[in-house]
């Protein structure tokens, strides 16, 4: 059974958690920009959490699936729906086997993940079905989705069955998923960062610019990195430095001053100095910074970065227990 | 050996301050380190990424915290079990793989070298003396990145450093060979880049359906042959 496009929108693409393991050979992680946003969305419906999903960018998108399944979204201020019911971000709903599903212009944020039941079921390449944009492969034939696309969905799981039985008469679930996991979008971000190898070439006025300036993003944006128009960071000294390892969350100044926000795209090494790292749990608010947004970053330590992190494995851990409780 | 987190999620392991001073010996040091941290299959780590002076331990916190790490104590710990699986006096006894050397045919015809007038110009060289010194210099793999399957490449021969270009092109095909700075490379994608092209090889440096993806790795001795035109030819048919 099939997923077909009718509109492609912006920027669609099918995503999973990413490509683990081929760093090594400049393979990009890519994958879900905001993974937990995937993670969630998959789980509301019955799915691995790892299944391929959907990211779209910026909407336009309308598309029908040839037989009924359930679907969940998570991300920014997206109006979804299928005819005239409203689609909710972090509830399952049923759609059924022709009916349009339509995503307009987000009104905050940018990008949201689509989950259908079964997964986007395209041939997984280098371990993962995500689509490597910039080297053409994975996802659906190594591209964004077009107009007329049809894309191969996966054997539903039995609950994802239950679960289309379920909702058949109400079509959204009465249940949701946390908000702050489902609307990642803001008017107004805080960035959490750790301090990275290259803090101490700042300047110390430098360095209080970064944790008071508001730092605007730049329509320059993409899955590479989010590029902000000012204000500039200058460093002490003008050496470069030998090309290492860059990670999405990693903030590098290339000499201009004018810091990017390297995201799931980003290449594997840079030579750019290293200022700070936003950390992994704030890489959603991340994914959804568009052109204008204002930014402001905030340190925190390494050990909060961790117990940060794993407080919400622990709460989504209770939430795949209590998801289960409503097929019982 | 110095130790530092690359966000909350990555630590570099910097086993030498320069790269320059000794290239080869300093890329033996990186691919043995990676090697025993391979083998240490320390708990909590997805993979490891050699660069130049450099290797990346990539691990998931929470794999670490529920080996019983105590959530403040990520970094120290994986920081002692990296240490303890570098002893410093056991450095030369693992086996070290033998470097696999790969020759890569260059066609060095004017119409895939977009730079090679410049590059000669830079040098103070006829530009058929360019080719001739790229393609009779030894080369070592020092790193891959920029793209999947790119090689950055030490052992350019001095006389041929030239600087990046002022402004990068916005496209350079697939299988173009350039110089930037004091390295070597070769573009496995069409791509934007702001190298030097003085050739292209008809080889294809990255296929995703094949295992491992790339033609080249971190620590392959690499040298150029000239072909021809015809030749280059024949080997895309």
């Amino acid at each position: 059974m099939n997923l077909s496009v009718t509109q492609a929108g912006f920027l669609t693409s099918v995503q999973d958690l990413g490509r683990n393991g081929f760093r090594q050979f400049g393979v990009s992680v890519g994958g879900a920009l905001d993974s937990h946003a995937l993670r969630v969305a998959n789980l509301l419906i019955g799915n691995d959490e790892s299944d391929a999903g959907l990211e779209i960018t910026f909407g336009g998108l309308r598309m029908r699936l040839q037989d009924k399944r359930v679907i969940a979204w998570c991300g920014g201020d997206f109006d979804i729906r299928s005819g005239s019911t409203p689609l909710p971000a972090g509830h399952a709903c049923v759609l059924d086997a022709g009916d349009e599903l339509a995503i307009d212009q987000p009104k905050i944020g940018c990008r949201a993940w689509l989950t259908i039941s079964g997964g986007i079921d395209v041939p997984p390449v280098l371990g993962s079905r995500s689509t490597d944009l910039r080297a053409k492969f994975g996802g659906l034939i190594g591209r964004a989705l077009r107009d007329g696309d049809e894309a191969p969905l996966g054997n539903q799981s039995e609950f994802s069955r239950s679960l289309v039985d379920l909702l058949r008469e109400r079509r959204v679930a009465s249940w949701s998923s946390p908000v702050e996991w489902s609307s990642t979008a803001k008017t107004e971000t805080v960035l959490r960062v750790i301090r990275g190898v290259d803090w101490p070439r700042f300047h110390e006025v430098t360095r209080q610019r970064l944790s008071s300036d508001a730092f605007v993003v730049s329509p320059d944006s993409d899955r590479m990195g989010v590029r902000f128009d000012g204000p500039e960071l200058h460093r002490n000294d003008d050496v470069d430095h030998v090309s290492e390892a860059v990670a999405p969350g990693t903030i590098q100044v290339p000499p201009g001053g004018r810091p990017i926000l390297l995201l799931g795209d980003c290449q594997t090494i840079g030579g750019y100095p290293k200022i700070a790292h936003v950390i992994t749990v704030d890489l959603s608010l991340a994914a959804q910074l568009r052109a204008g947004n204002h930014v402001r970053f905030s340190e925190v330590s390494m050990a909060n970065a961790h117990r940060l992190l794993l407080e919400r494995e622990r709460q989504l851990e209770r939430f795949r227990i209590g998801l289960r409780l409503h097929d019982s | 050996m110095d130790i530092t987190p690359l966000g909350d999620s990555a630590l570099i392991v910097h086993v030498r301050d320069r790269f320059k001073d000794a290239p080869e010996k300093t890329l033996n040091e990186v691919l043995d380190v990676r090697g025993r941290l391979e083998d240490a299959h320390i708990p909590g780590v997805i993979e490891l990424a050699a660069a130049y002076t450099t290797v990346a331990v990539f691990f998931d916190p929470i794999r670490v915290i529920n080996h019983a790490v105590e959530p403040d104590r990520v970094i120290e710990w994986l920081t002692q079990k990296i240490h303890e699986s570098l002893p410093p006096g056991e450095r030369k006894r693992r086996k070290k793989a033998a470097a696999r050397t790969v020759e890569i045919p260059v066609c060095y015809d004017p119409e895939f070298a977009l730079d090679l007038d410049h590059v000669a110009q830079h040098a103070r060289m006829s530009p058929k003396e360019v080719v001739d010194l790229h393609s009779a210099a030894d080369y070592h793999v020092s790193c891959i990145g920029f793209t999947p399957g790119f090689p950055y490449l030490a052992g350019l021969p001095e006389k041929l450093t030239t600087p990046r270009r002022a402004t990068p092109r916005k496209e350079i095909p697939a299988g173009s060979v350039a110089i930037g700075g004091t390295q070597s490379g070769i573009y496995p994608l069409r791509s934007p880049g702001g190298w030097n092209v003085i050739g292209r090889t008809p080889l294809r440096l990255f296929e995703p359906q094949k295992n491992p993806p790339t033609l080249l790795r971190a620590g392959d001795r690499l040298r150029f042959r000239a072909i021809s035109r015809q030749e280059f030819e024949a080997w895309t048919f």
